[in-house]
């Protein structure tokens, strides 16, 4: 974990009005420059994303569309990744499950991100007590293994696409309150943070116009980290058929329940999958690095 | 040291009692009824069973009632009693629990020697050809999905020269080849899958070693590079490594549960994930409460073997 765990540090971190208008373009340019591969991973993030969104226009066929006369069809050009054991369309079903996975992964991240950032913030920026009891609580959560608190409490709730992304997103937001705490801690010492406080600003303008804007880099990095881990997490919970319940095609499902007899006589259909999530999970980690290195002054130089 | 120990066990108290908030609230507090959910799965609907079952599960009584009473017992080794076995939970995890450790403790020391050299290799031969595959490889085994593995691991062999890793399990004691040869396969998956993270953190040690003063004397002083490798850098970067077991603990029981389902382990992970099927709660909660108090300990014992090896951090 700690080696992905980005560190804050404010000299890194020019206030945001001081920035030129050309910020994103100019950062785009030294992605490239420097870690031209993390740069191709983002890329092909973006690609397999677009494609997923754009499921059911790109899909040939229709996903629970079955048919015995053409069961377990190995691929070909019509079927570019064969048929499964009712005659569905292998290739339309990963696409469409990849749809559910990067939005389930999308919005997951991004409420684990807000979390974080409340909790980070309100722990990191108070102190003493507040922190002390938050971190007891961060510290006693940390212990349970991701999975099984996700098994647990969707054995409770029954599982379904809104308790998946509120569930992972607590999961993961919780777990990243403590990078987002020592970012704020960093920050709470510079000069501009006890001016602020000295000329008597609120602690919510000094949480939302001075704390905020400077760990930002740490947000970014945070966000896209978790979208690996959540896009796997899902898988998994498909996978042990705790996910996103049937007929929806998930990739985690597609490589379990009665599907998994019938790999050893059509054995595309072990591969696709499972393929598309590692491709996936594989570029969008690449790209988090990347940005890992180019953001986290500590580490930079260091490769 | 002795501050030291005693001052890490006290911390245990707040973070054991936290636990146990959560292990309740995730059972008890989330809205959607338990008993009904129990009920609706065996079509015996009577409101006599409901009350009987609410009694037996002592949901009758004020949560903060529930809370000590389940807490109390707790602490005692009383889990309660599983509710289709008709076996004291304690009994059932006390089964189970030995095949996830042996599978933890193999899948470790996979992830360790795997990990470990090529980190080793990855630092030593910084920015080469080497160093760059090796970091695919650390950063391909943090994206494969465990559960893709083993099904590959399944299916292939199986279709093209008729070979399947054995699925009937045999206890360690009774025939331990017999379980060796079953338990090695899921074993050295889950080392593999933890391997990227053991590489990552091992490469990154490393450099932060190789740059410090002493290792530029060592080389000034005309040591043999491999004795400057092995010798002064290896042996301090492995410190921080140590901690890994205890970073990688909940992540190997969590990867335990995917791994025993697909190869047939009857360990923890299986008896959670039956559990949760059967709605089998207080079985359920045990586990849940086992594998916390697990991971807890281990952090503990890595903790104060951090501490005995870096005395440095014992001040903080």
């Amino acid at each position: 974990m700690s080696a992905n765990v980005p560190t804050a540090s404010a000299t890194t971190v020019e206030p945001t009005s001081d920035r030129p208008p050309h910020a994103l373009s100019s950062f785009l340019r030294r992605l490239a420059r420097e870690k031209p591969l993390g740069l191709a991973g983002g890329i092909v993030f973006v690609l397999l994303f677009v494609f997923c969104v754009l499921a059911q226009v790109i899909a040939p066929f229709d996903v629970n569309d079955t048919s015995l006369v053409r069961r377990l069809e190995a691929p070909s050009w019509n079927h570019l990744m064969g048929t499964d054991h009712l005659g569905r369309d292998v290739f339309s079903r990963v696409l469409v499950g990849g749809q559910i996975s990067m939005i389930v992964a999308v919005l997951a991240s991004a409420l684990s991100v807000v979390v974080s950032v409340v909790l980070g913030m309100i722990a990191g920026y108070f102190g003493g007590r507040t922190d002390m009891i938050t971190q007891r609580f961060v510290d006693a959560w940390m212990i349970f293994p991701d999975l099984i608190l996700l098994i647990v409490v969707i054995s409770v709730l029954g599982p379904g696409a809104p308790q998946t992304v509120i569930v992972l997103g607590l999961l993961y937001g919780i777990a990243g309150s403590r990078i987002v705490r020592g970012a704020v801690m960093t920050v709470r010492e510079m000069t501009y943070t006890r001016a602020a406080q000295t000329i008597g600003a609120s602690w919510w303008h000094i949480l939302w116009r001075h704390i905020l804007p400077n760990i930002a880099p740490v947000v970014i990095l945070l966000f896209t980290a978790r979208i690996g881990a959540v896009i796997l997490a899902e898988a998994g919970l498909s996978f042990l058929g705790l996910g996103i319940p049937p007929p929806a095609p998930t990739w985690g499902s597609m490589l379990s329940g009665t599907g998994r007899s019938y790999m050893y006589i059509a054995p595309w259909l072990a591969i696709a999958p499972g393929l598309c999530l590692t491709v996936v999970v594989y570029s969008i980690n690449m790209f988090g690095d990347a940005m890992r290195d180019l953001l986290d002054p500590r580490l930079r130089g260091t490769r | 040291m002795n501050d030291f120990v005693i001052r890490r066990c006290l911390a245990l108290i707040p973070t054991l009692f936290f636990a146990s908030l959560i292990i309740f609230c995730a059972i008890r507090l989330i809205p959607g009824d338990v008993i009904d959910l129990m009920l609706a799965q065996n079509d015996v609907a009577s409101s006599a069973d409901r009350d009987s079952l609410r009694a037996a599960l002592g949901m009758d009584r004020p949560v903060i009632e529930q809370y000590f009473s389940w807490a109390g017992h707790a602490l005692t080794g009383d889990l309660g009693q599983s509710l289709w076995q008709n076996e004291p939970v304690a009994d059932l995890i006390a089964q189970r629990l030995p095949v996830t450790l042996e599978l933890g403790a193999l899948a470790i020391l996979v992830s360790i020697t795997v990990g470990v050299s090529i980190g080793v290799y990855s630092a030593v031969r910084q920015d080469t050809a080497g160093d760059y595959i090796a970091r695919s490889f650390s950063l391909l085994m943090l994206s494969v999905p465990g559960f893709w593995l083993a099904t590959l691991v399944m299916v292939f062999p199986s279709v093209w020269w008729r070979w399947s890793p054995a699925l009937e399990f045999t206890p360690l004691f009774v025939d331990p080849v017999r379980n060796l040869t079953h338990i090695l396969v899921p074993a050295v998956l889950l080392g593999l899958s933890l391997s990227g993270i053991t590489m990552r953190m091992t490469r990154t040690m490393m450099l932060d070693v190789l740059r410090q003063d002493y290792i530029r004397t060592a080389r000034a002083k005309g040591l043999k590079e491999s004795a400057v490798i092995f010798r002064h850098a290896l042996r301090n970067s492995l410190i921080p490594v140590v901690t890994l077991v205890g970073l990688q603990a909940p992540l190997l029981i969590g990867g335990a549960v995917i791994f025993e389902q697909i190869f047939a382990l009857p360990g923890m992970g299986a008896l959670l994930l039956d559990a949760v099927f059967q709605r089998d709660y207080p079985v359920v909660t045990g586990v849940f409460l086992v594998v916390g108090v697990t991971v807890l300990f281990i952090n503990l014992a890595v903790d104060l073997a951090y501490g005995y090896l870096d005395p440095r951090v014992r001040g903080q």
